[in-house]
């Protein structure tokens, strides 16, 4: 009965603009592909969040109306998992590795440097929204440590300066 | 598919192969050092000398020795060529005719490889992981068919019985106990979960092998699902390895398509279907009962056991749990029998164990050894002691939930036993090297921040523990500390591991206890002295 009334509550303040977003009906292909089972949650928040760069509110909404789930089962599972963003990013992304061998090998120290020059914490994104800084618990590529991603580019052997100067590239170019 | 299929595709496999095969390594490691480029060089450069009838160039997974790649094999010479760049490739196919060259070559017959004995990662390097093929050629699905045809699920959980083999996961718990736990329940729908959720920071080894080899891990999948009676399988893995779920993907289409998944495999009456779950970045999620909350779509929190996952699993039906290693164990045991197997390695933990080498190491890289294989034989002769020469201080092996290994204890030989004897476990084989200018008391709160972090709340001990355990050794690290915070943190050590649900809390402590252990002088130089008057309790900043 409860889980009833949520539904549709959930449903009246489901957002219009799903009716013109082309990625709206993209992402209701791939629920429907999974037939809407509630178990396809994670699999769905993973599809929105590749069509959306990040899960804002009324997504989530539009999530939980169409695979029947209450509101705040959505919003659990999204803010559970560090992989999802309910905030968007900047135009340039920079994880680095925070993994033990990346650690050992000064990765730390490149945290601090970018730090230092934009302002901003890991997992933070600058004023302007150009530039996003974060760290990642170990994506495996140890054998080449300290390890950075550069806009989805691992990249191998970074030390500070080599970050500083990457970075500085992108926002010179403004772009 | 029936056995003349698939002996006249290895058949062909093997007629189609030329007089050379140029293998360029494509996994994650060496691909982030361009190797791609490299692999599109070498095609180009052989072309335009014409060697097109002559020379195969092959993409294939990990060659083991990831600091010099890109990483480039020639068959049949037998050379390796390191840190091969895309301008360096017409000279590498020049040598083919004869022509000298002063391109790096790695030496084949050091340490680094003649110690290394290859069962799991028998195929890394050598088979395209992005082709069946490939794979059947090197008696892939050989193993699957004798298994269907000739042998009963019991003659089967008997056969990994008899082995010895154990959990590659950690835990090290036997897999035949384990496989006829699940296979004697009554179930009519049973599941075979495949924990490719490696999140020990440092450790890469399931990694490599879904790269290199993923239809292995597939085949040993279906036997397990065979042994057990199963009908579905999941692979949980992690969605930091894009590269690895899409080979997985690939494989998967291709042995549905060569019927060796779906309906009637191996036109035997045997059903069996795999899907990938991609994880969302949660540590927690590799414990066996929180992996399973988040194939149901929900927050990945571990719940109480009893029940274990063998009698009450996903949606509440039994469901046998693996890691990637252990089911790459099981076509190899199938084809060559348990008595082979059991001959390998020490009295209570047989066959191979693969390990991630990495740190402050001069040789980072992937190895497999037989079990009870010296440590010092491992970083010494193998990984080539620490670089610019420095003096190895400890290992650090099992990632958050390990411990720190001395130097002075090198000689103790990798087993499940020895190494928790030593405070440590043999965790999934991430194995970090620190050397002198490591500081050890920060690298338990770099473990204890990681488990901080990646605790799901769920119950007190760890959700709270772990947070006042970092702030303690935040002071200490800050020269804030006293005596008094040392013996809090060592009670507090002991509170979170008796008293937490799950594995994560249990063995967050671990790598503080190991520190602490065998490296007290670290914490004593920079504690404060303790105040004459016991001072108030200084509030506790966590959230509970």
């Amino acid at each position: 009965m409860i889980l009833a009334k949520s539904r549709n509550r959930v449903s009246a303040s489901t957002p219009p603009k799903a009716a013109g977003d082309k990625r709206y009906k993209i992402l209701e292909t791939q629920m429907k592909r999974f037939q809407y089972r509630q178990d396809a949650l994670i699999e769905v928040l993973h599809r929105a969040q590749e069509l959306f760069g990040f899960l804002d509110h009324d997504l989530m909404r539009h999530i939980a109306h169409h695979l029947r789930l209450p509101p705040s089962r959505v919003f659990g599972v999204a803010t559970f998992y560090h992989f999802f963003n309910l905030k968007p990013k900047g135009a340039h992304s920079c994880v680095i590795c925070m993994g033990t061998a990346c650690y050992v090998k000064g990765a730390d120290k490149v945290v601090a440097a970018l730090e230092k020059e934009y302002g901003i914490k890991a997992g933070e994104t600058t004023e302007d929204g150009k530039f996003s800084l974060a760290t990642a618990r170990c994506i495996g590529a140890c054998g080449i440590a300290p390890a950075v991603v550069y806009d989805g580019v691992v990249t191998a052997r970074q030390t500070p300066e080599s970050a500083l100067e990457i970075v500085k590239g992108w926002l010179r170019h403004g772009s | 598919m029936v056995l003349e299929e698939l002996v006249q595709i290895k058949e062909q496999e093997l007629a189609s192969r030329k007089k050379f095969t140029l293998r360029c390594c494509l996994a994650a490691g060496c691909v982030s050092s361009n190797a791609q480029a490299v692999k599109d060089a070498l095609d180009r450069a052989v072309k335009e000398a014409g060697l097109e009838k002559e020379v195969e160039v092959r993409g294939v997974g990990c060659m083991r020795l990831c600091c010099e790649g890109p990483l480039v094999a020639v068959d049949p010479a037998e050379v390796l060529f390191e840190k091969v760049a895309p301008a360096d490739c017409d000279a590498l196919v020049a040598t083919l005719k004869g022509v000298p060259s002063q391109l790096k070559r790695g030496d084949l017959t050091a340490p680094f490889f003649k110690h290394q004995l290859s069962i799991v990662l028998e195929n890394c390097g050598l088979v395209d992981p992005d082709r069946i093929e490939s794979y059947i050629a090197a008696d892939g699905y050989l193993a699957l068919r004798n298994v269907l045809r000739e042998m009963t699920p019991q003659e089967v959980v008997q056969l990994v019985t008899r082995s010895g083999l154990r959990g590659r996961g950690g835990a090290g718990y036997p897999t035949g106990l384990k496989w006829a736990t699940v296979a004697k329940t009554t179930s009519s729908r049973k599941f075979v979960i495949c924990n490719a959720d490696e999140g020990d920071p440092g450790a890469f080894m399931d990694r490599s092998v879904l790269e290199s080899d993923p239809h292995r891990v597939i085949e040993g999948m279906i036997i397990a699902a065979y042994a057990v009676g199963a009908d579905q399988g999941f692979i949980y893995v992690r969605a930091e390895y894009p590269l690895a779920i899409q080979r997985l993907q690939t494989a998967i289409r291709q042995a549905k398509q060569y019927g060796l998944l779906g309906s009637g495999v191996f036109e035997s009456p045997f059903n069996f279907n795999i899907e990938i779950r991609i994880g969302a970045g949660a540590f927690v999620c590799g414990e066996e009962t929180a992996l399973m909350a988040s194939i149901e779509g929900r927050r990945g929190q571990p719940r109480p056991r009893p029940p274990f996952p063998a009698e009450s699993g996903l949606w509440g039906h039994p469901t046998l749990i693996n890691n990637v290693e252990t089911f790459a164990n099981i076509p190899p045991i199938a084809l060559k029998g348990a008595e082979w197997f059991a001959g390998i390695g020490t009295e209570r933990s047989k066959g191979t164990k693969v390990f991630a080498l990495a740190g402050k190491i001069t040789n980072t890289g992937l190895i497999e050894v037989p079990m009870g294989t010296p440590l010092r034989t491992i970083v010494e002769e193998m990984g080539g002691g620490a670089p610019e020469g420095g003096q190895i201080k400890a290992v650090q092996t099992g990632g958050p939930s390990g411990g720190c290994i001395p130097a002075s204890q090198l000689d103790t030989p990798v087993d499940y036993e020895s190494l928790a004897k030593l405070g440590s476990i043999m965790g999934s084989g991430g194995m970090i090297v620190m050397d002198q200018t490591t500081n050890m008391v920060d690298v338990a709160r770099f473990f204890m921040e990681f488990c901080m972090d990646e605790s799901c709340g769920k119950c007190v001990p760890c959700r709270a523990g772990t947070v006042q355990m970092h702030h303690l050794l935040r002071k200490v690290m800050d020269r804030k500390a006293t005596s008094r915070d040392l013996a809090k943190l060592e009670e507090l050590c002991d509170m979170v591991k008796n008293t937490s649900l799950c594995g994560l809390g249990q063995t967050a402590p671990n790598p503080v206890l190991s520190t602490l252990r065998y490296f007290r002088n670290e914490y004593l130089e920079l504690l404060q002295p303790a105040p004459k008057q016991p001072a108030a309790v200084a509030p506790a900043t966590g959230i509970f």
